[in-house]
């Protein structure tokens, strides 16, 4: 791949040791240097922005979802000054906001919303956030290499994730796509918003398949080649095994949501009839191809987060993680059990014995899952635990994904899910899992790595501050949607009846502390840019490899390539890199723990 | 015998510039050799070609999955294409694997000359291929109405789901074709790069192997879709 030597070594052989963040030269051409880097650092930082960006443009569309389920769309008898009696529509407060005309025309600007929400988040934050970002920086140092395999096309993978992202902003600017974030035939190939929305919004989903698959690649071939010496597959830190298990499912999944995707735009544009019933085609089919990726696509979001779950607790609890194998095993398990689970997702459009088999399935994935979970309570269990944000998140993320995964059973009981299935339960489901797992992972990661990253410490407070709004703000929002759900309200419906309104309200309050959480977040990141202390090399007394060179790294990683003496979590024999009592701000009587008890 | 060089052993020369391209190359500074170097590319384009074979395991899917609905139907259209043409680009494809690899033999034994030849001999038959295909095939069907989906209109029709044939007959070869033509894009980019540069000879001929690669990738294929398509009545 890589046959051109020239451009390659200029970028990695020189002698400069500056961070890898320190400009080098005038803001134009700093521009241009950033543009064009192949520094798997800046990349990942390139991603960071990118994906919380899109991050933000879902997060408005959540809250208008939120603020229209306030009130319910209908209409109403109102009696006039005059006397006369009225109809009029209430409650479609997006319907006002684009002087939509009539109920049909408010709740199809809700649908348009809620699919904004629901793609933007899935194929532009939660697929590629955590690998993109945190993974790209990390897996190279943690590592002890100076790259991935291929730079430039991991420089390419992200101008393609900008590029899909483009269609998809597109496709929303011309008016949106209404058919939900699965684009089931055959309304997405016939009937759905206007045409070249749709062709956008698919199109641009198909280019950022491209961008996972090159980073999976990418990642894949990094770990194999690139460990440092010393570093056996079993002395890798946990996250690099969940990346690694994530990447191979993105590599496998994701060509045939790349077919799936550009079967649906020839049927949208030249109707070939595939996927349409009036022509022959099966509906079904689409269906089928499209939750083959998409089920294993859902442990491409949660696998990363669990791996940095298992970075955070071990770190923040200073004890070697109980049953490390155990843990990596259950993530190579879980990445070959997604593969055959997809049918749980249409229990009601396949046979008995089909619909049995898929049931049965579905269990398995439970247990490499609790194998995880165990495993990271257990290692809590005595450890000297850092009450600090990194280590908040760890708890929130232990506490809302076991919430998720259990409400995954009834969804994975057939006798169940008759009656969850395309409820709010389901959404309440698939919540705790990506964002009161993903996410909450995601978040807590960031701090966790950010003082290594940019080289300032944040404000532990106000973090802490920002972490409990969002643990409340989430359960607020999302528990009571178990409620609504098992009493029978069904999903992407702008109306409903007066009973379930309270519920609504009070999940749309919760909305509220969400994002308010998360702007606490925003202000103490860019106060720690602005003006936090400069951080240490090591300043959780951490034992891979990325804390034992600079805050923030210098631009070939290491000075010297390490050569790996201790395992990732070795807390009871090795005294962390770069240790200084005064690093340990929360925690400066103590000595390093030398044993496990 | 002297024993040849390999990617192996590579001794660089980077700073003689009358030195062959293969011979000054320098491994990305970030691998300990060239031979984990080209380790690692040949791991990444393995995956890679997974990914491809994947996607027309979609393709392969929903093929037996309408067979499956509508035998009669894939029959009749089956029985409207040419074996001639299509066994003829068979051929063609065959011939082309054979002389890509013996083009990536060249460049391990240093003869430069029978390297570009063998990549001409390639990119001949792969212009051939997409010839045939579009002006013996496609052209003439098409313009008989035997069209995908709703464009279909031919009307000798033998049976109404004769359109979801042509839909997959069309979406399958299609998206081969386009991937024979950036197989052909890839191994143009080498010739003119071995023609230029001399990039590709006994310790240096990675780009080389892997477009290779590709293009088996893309014979291997058609050697499934062939009888999948034309020899099913
Ligand atoms: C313990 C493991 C899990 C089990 C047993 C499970 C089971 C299920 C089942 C059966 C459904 C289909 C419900 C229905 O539509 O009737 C479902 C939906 C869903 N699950 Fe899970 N799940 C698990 C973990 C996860 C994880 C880890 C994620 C993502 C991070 C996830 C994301 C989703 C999503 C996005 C949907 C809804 C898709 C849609 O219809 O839009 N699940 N789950
Ligand atoms: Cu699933």
């Amino acid at each position: 791949m890589s046959t051109i030597p020239a451009t390659h070594d200029a970028a990695h052989g020189h002698h400069d040791e500056g961070s890898y963040l320190t400009p080098r030269g005038p803001f134009l051409s700093t521009v241009v240097a950033w543009a064009t880097t192949i520094d798997h650092k800046k990349i990942g930082v390139m991603y960071l922005v990118a994906v919380l960006t899109m991050f933000f443009l879902g997060g408005v569309a959540a809250m208008a979802v939120r603020a229209e389920l306030w009130t319910p769309n209908r209409y109403v008898e109102q009696v006039q000054p005059d006397g006369t009696t009225q109809t009029v529509l209430q409650g479609d407060l997006l319907g006002k906001l684009f002087k939509a005309d009539g109920l049909g025309a408010a709740n199809n600007i809700y649908n348009r919303v809620f699919t904004l929400h629901g793609a933007i988040m899935v194929f532009m934050v939660i697929v590629p956030g955590v690998p993109a970002s945190l993974g790209n920086f990390f897996l190279p140092i943690m590592l002890g290499a100076k790259d991935v395999a291929f730079p430039r096309l991991n420089l390419l993978s992200w101008y393609i994730y900008v590029t899909g992202s483009i269609f998809a902003v597109l496709s929303i600017i011309l008016g949106g796509v209404d058919t939900g974030w699965t684009f089931y035939t055959p309304y997405s190939s016939t009937h759905a918003a206007g045409h070249w929305n749709v062709v956008f919004m698919i199109l641009g989903a198909f280019i950022l398949g491209f961008s996972s698959i090159l980073t999976g690649l990418n990642f894949i071939v990094t770990t194999h080649k690139l460990r440092c010496p010393g570093m056996g597959w079993f002395d890798m830190p946990l996250f690099i095994w969940a990346i690694y298990s994530t990447s191979i499912i993105a590599v496998l999944a994701t060509p045939v949501i790349g077919i799936t995707l550009l079967l649906l735009i020839f049927e949208r544009l030249f109707h070939v009839g595939i996927f349409d019933p009036a022509m022959g085609g099966d509906p079904v089919l689409f269906q089928h191809f499209f939750w083959f990726y998409s089920h294993p696509v859902v442990y491409v979001m949660i696998l990363p987060g669990m791996g940095i779950i298992s970075e955070l607790i071990a770190v923040h609890c200073r004890k070697p993680i109980f049953g490390y194998r155990a843990v990596a095993f259950a993530s190579l398990g879980i990445a070959a059990v997604s593969f055959i689970v997809w049918g749980h997702h249409m229990f009601a459009s396949m046979g008995e014995l089909a619909s049995a088999v898929f049931s049965f399935l579905t269990f398995l994935v439970a247990i490499p899952t609790a194998v995880k979970v165990f495993n990271w309570i257990a290692t809590l269990y005595k450890g000297s635990i850092a009450i600090n944000t990194p280590m908040l998140y760890a708890m929130a993320f232990l506490f809302l994904f076991s919430i998720g995964g259990l409400t995954g059973l009834p969804l994975g009981a057939l006798a169940t899910d008759l009656h969850l299935h395309d409820s709010y339960f389901v959404v309440a489901h698939f919540h705790y899992v990506m964002m009161g797992g993903t996410i909450i992972a995601f978040v807590g990661g960031l701090h966790h790595w950010w003082p290594k990253m940019f080289g300032r410490m944040y404000n532990e407070k106000w973090a802490m501050l920002g972490c409990a709004l969002v643990f409340i703000g989430f359960n607020v929002t999302f528990f009571t949607q178990f409620f609504l759900g098992t009493q029978g309200m069904p999903r992407r419906y702008a109306s409903y009846v007066d009973e379930f309104q309270f519920l609504h309200q009070v999940s749309t309050v919760g909305s509220w502390f969400l994002l308010l959480g998360f702007l606490v977040h925003l202000g103490t990141f860019i106060h720690s840019l602005v003006a936090g202390p400069k951080a240490p090399p090591n300043p959780w007394g951490g034992l891979t490899l990325e804390w034992e060179t600079e805050s923030p790294p210098i631009e070939h990683n290491f000075h010297h390539e390490p050569i790996l003496k201790h395992g990732p979590y070795d807390y009871d024999t090795t005294v962390p890199p770069h240790y200084d009592p005064a690093d340990y701000p929360l925690d400066t009587s103590t000595p390093p723990h030398r044993s496990g008890h | 015998m002297t024993s040849i060089p390999t990617q192996h052993d590579h001794q660089p020369s980077p700073g003689d510039p009358s030195a062959p391209g293969w011979k000054r190359y320098v491994a990305a500074s970030h691998f300990r050799s060239a031979a984990d170097e080209f380790d690692a590319c040949k791991l990444g384009f393995w995956l890679f070609l997974a990914t491809e074979v994947l996607l027309f395991a979609g393709l392969f899917c929903a093929y037996a999955i309408f067979r499956m609905m509508y035998p009669e139907a894939f029959a009749a259209g089956s029985h409207s294409l040419d074996v001639k043409w299509g066994g003829l680009n068979t051929v063609v494809l065959l011939i082309s694997s054979y002389t890509v690899a013996s083009s990536i033999r060249c460049a391990m034994l240093d003869k430069r000359f029978w390297l570009h030849v063998n990549l001409i001999i390639t990119l001949v038959c792969a212009a051939a291929f997409v010839v045939i295909k579009f002006t013996f095939e496609y052209g003439p069907k098409w313009a008989e109405g035997k069209r995908p989906g709703v464009l279909f209109d031919y009307p000798l029709w033998s049976h109404p789901q004769e359109p979801i044939w042509w839909s997959v007959y069309y979406c399958a070869t299609g998206i081969h074709a386009l991937h024979v033509i950036i197989g052909a894009c890839l191994l143009a980019w080498c010739l003119y790069r071995s023609v230029r540069h001399k990039a590709y000879g006994p310790t240096h001929y990675t780009m080389l192997e892997n477009s290779g690669l590709y293009w088996h990738l893309v014979d291997l294929i058609w050697i499934f879709l062939f009888p999948l398509l034309y020899l099913i009545h």
